[in-house]
């Protein structure tokens, strides 16, 4: 670990070995942006994958609907005869299919167990519809079945579908802000640890200022430095992250949402952007911060 | 070339030198004097414009200091090459690139021969890879001395440069100066070490000013 340290913190040759060694501030520097690249990548996941959903979710839940048809048991197969008519000329409808008793128990198990007796029960009969890109005027359709059968309902999930939609688009939208965040702490952090390198090094910055140099050959040397170390830092961070990133169990072995936190084909390339994004994190702050402390300094 | 015109210091309120006038023509010596915390230190300070004056009339090089952005100082002090009683070196960088820092500071590649010229000069040669703590106290005056006048400059000024040195290698340092004032530059030396003048003004016609109660006067023929 140690000469980890000490290969990534070597000193660069050029005008920039001005600046003494600042093992402290150089490592800190290089911690702090692979933790936050880290970060970003587990940040950029999550937002990628929610972005993933909601598309998802707005999708295919955009082209479903569902027919209800509540009705005595001796109307119940003309009125199901009578929608799928309906169906049948009703322009934007793909397909659609009555769903048969075993899919129903299957529906309804969760809620009362494996042993339901389906023939038993008044249950309804749904029709599930695939709807084409187009879509269909729900309005139209709702009046067509009112006037051929009277127990049917029409549901296109508009309902509960848009508060799922929403949450999954809010979920991107921390997953962003929380990426905006990280680059933000690590912009904080790398000023503070560039002041800190400023402040320890006022002696050699009265030499530089004594033979001649201005601010921004000074502020360039510094700059540079610690751009390199956010840089590589920043590098080391992302590697680590995607890895773990690769590493997380698949969504047959584990289920669930967190499962799909990942990356797939070419979204593997959005992490690279992380780096650079560090490395100019990492130019503006520490430009600011020299510039604005030289300033100070006669 | 350095002028002041009634030029006065204050500190915190605290007027540290007042009605200060000074002409200091090319080519010529000047010796400061005055008891320790007259005000040598700051004087000189005032000629390289770290210190800004908090009245008077100050020029350098025919420009009012007041007037010139933070860049144009920066590029007037490679044209005054400072000796400073602590030397101020880079203590990571060797002697050749401590001598050889004004030129990096200005983007400038050093011409090794040049400045293996230097150093042969100053009598450091030996010591071109050696680290500044490494350096005896002789040897940092010398090596500052060196850096001070790689990028040829006009006006050189040197606060007690020999303070910490014997009196041998004083005369040393000192022969450098005239030689350099023989080339046409013009020399400022701030020192308490009134023999050292003597010594000097038998090589060099010097000039001697005296900081005494915060004014600039011309010291005695006794000097």
């Amino acid at each position: 670990m140690r000469a980890t340290f000490a290969i990534l913190s070597a000193e660069t040759t050029g005008p920039d070995r001005v600046v003494p060694p600042t093992g402290f501030t150089a490592r800190l520097t290089l911690v702090t942006a692979a933790a936050m690249a880290f970060l970003a990548v587990f940040a950029l996941a999550l937002s990628l994958a929610t972005g993933r959903l909601a598309d998802r979710w707005a999708d295919s839940l955009a082209r479903s609907a569902t027919i209800r048809i509540s009705a005595p048991p001796e109307q119940m197969e003309a009125q199901v005869a009578a929608v799928q008519e309906v169906l049948k000329t009703t322009p934007g409808i793909e397909s659609s299919r009555v769903l048969d008793d075993a899919e129903m128990k299957g529906l309804l198990k969760p809620w009362f167990g494996p042993d339901l007796p389906v023939d038993a029960l008044p249950l309804p009969k749904l029709i599930a519809v695939t709807e084409t890109a187009e879509g269909v005027d729900a309005e139209g359709l709702r009046l067509r079945l009112q006037a051929e059968a009277p127990g049917a309902i029409f549901d296109d999930h508009t309902r509960w579908r848009r508060p799922l939609v929403a949450a999954a688009e809010r979920l991107r939208m921390l997953g962003l802000m929380s990426l905006l965040l990280i680059f933000g702490a690590m912009a904080g952090m790398i000023t503070l640890a560039a002041q800190a390198a400023l402040a320890a090094n006022g002696q050699v910055i009265a030499t530089l200022r004594l033979v001649g140099a201005k601010d921004a050959f000074i502020a360039r040397a510094f700059v540079r430095r610690f751009t390199t170390r956010g840089l590589i830092g920043a590098v080391a961070g992302t590697v680590l992250g995607m890895v773990a990133i690769a590493l997380l169990p698949s969504a047959e072995a584990a289920g669930g949402f967190l499962t799909g936190l990942g990356f797939s084909g070419l979204s593997w390339l959005w992490p690279l952007i992380i780096p650079p994004i560090a490395a100019i994190v990492a130019f503006a702050a520490t430009r600011f911060a020299a510039l604005r402390m030289l300033r100070r300094i006669r | 070339m350095i002028e002041l015109q009634n030029v006065a210091m204050s500190y915190s309120g605290a007027e540290l030198l007042s009605d200060m006038n000074l002409h200091l023509a090319p080519g010529s010596f000047h010796f400061l004097t005055g008891p320790s915390g007259a005000g040598k230190t700051t004087f000189l300070k005032l000629c390289y414009a770290e210190l800004l004056p908090s009245a008077g009339h100050l020029s350098l090089f025919g420009k009012d200091v007041r007037a010139m952005s933070r860049d144009e100082i920066a590029g007037l002090r490679q044209r005054i090459g400072v000796v400073h009683q602590d030397c101020q070196f880079l203590d990571h960088l060797s002697v050749e690139e401590n001598v050889a820092l004004p030129l990096t500071v200005s983007n400038r590649a050093p011409d090794m021969d040049q400045l293996r010229e230097l150093l042969s000069w100053v009598g450091l040669k030996h010591q071109a890879n050696a680290r500044p703590p490494q350096l005896s106290g002789g040897e940092r005056q010398r090596a500052a001395l060196a850096r001070a006048v790689i990028m040829s400059p006009d006006v050189i000024l040197a606060d007690e440069p020999t303070g910490n040195l014997d009196w041998e290698m004083s005369l040393r340092l000192l022969s450098l100066l005239v030689e350099l004032n023989r080339m046409g530059k013009t020399v400022v030396i701030a020192t308490h070490d009134l023999n050292l003048i003597r010594q000097t003004k038998a090589q060099v016609s010097a000039r001697v000013l005296r900081i005494a109660n915060r004014h600039l006067q011309a010291a005695g023929a006794d000097l």
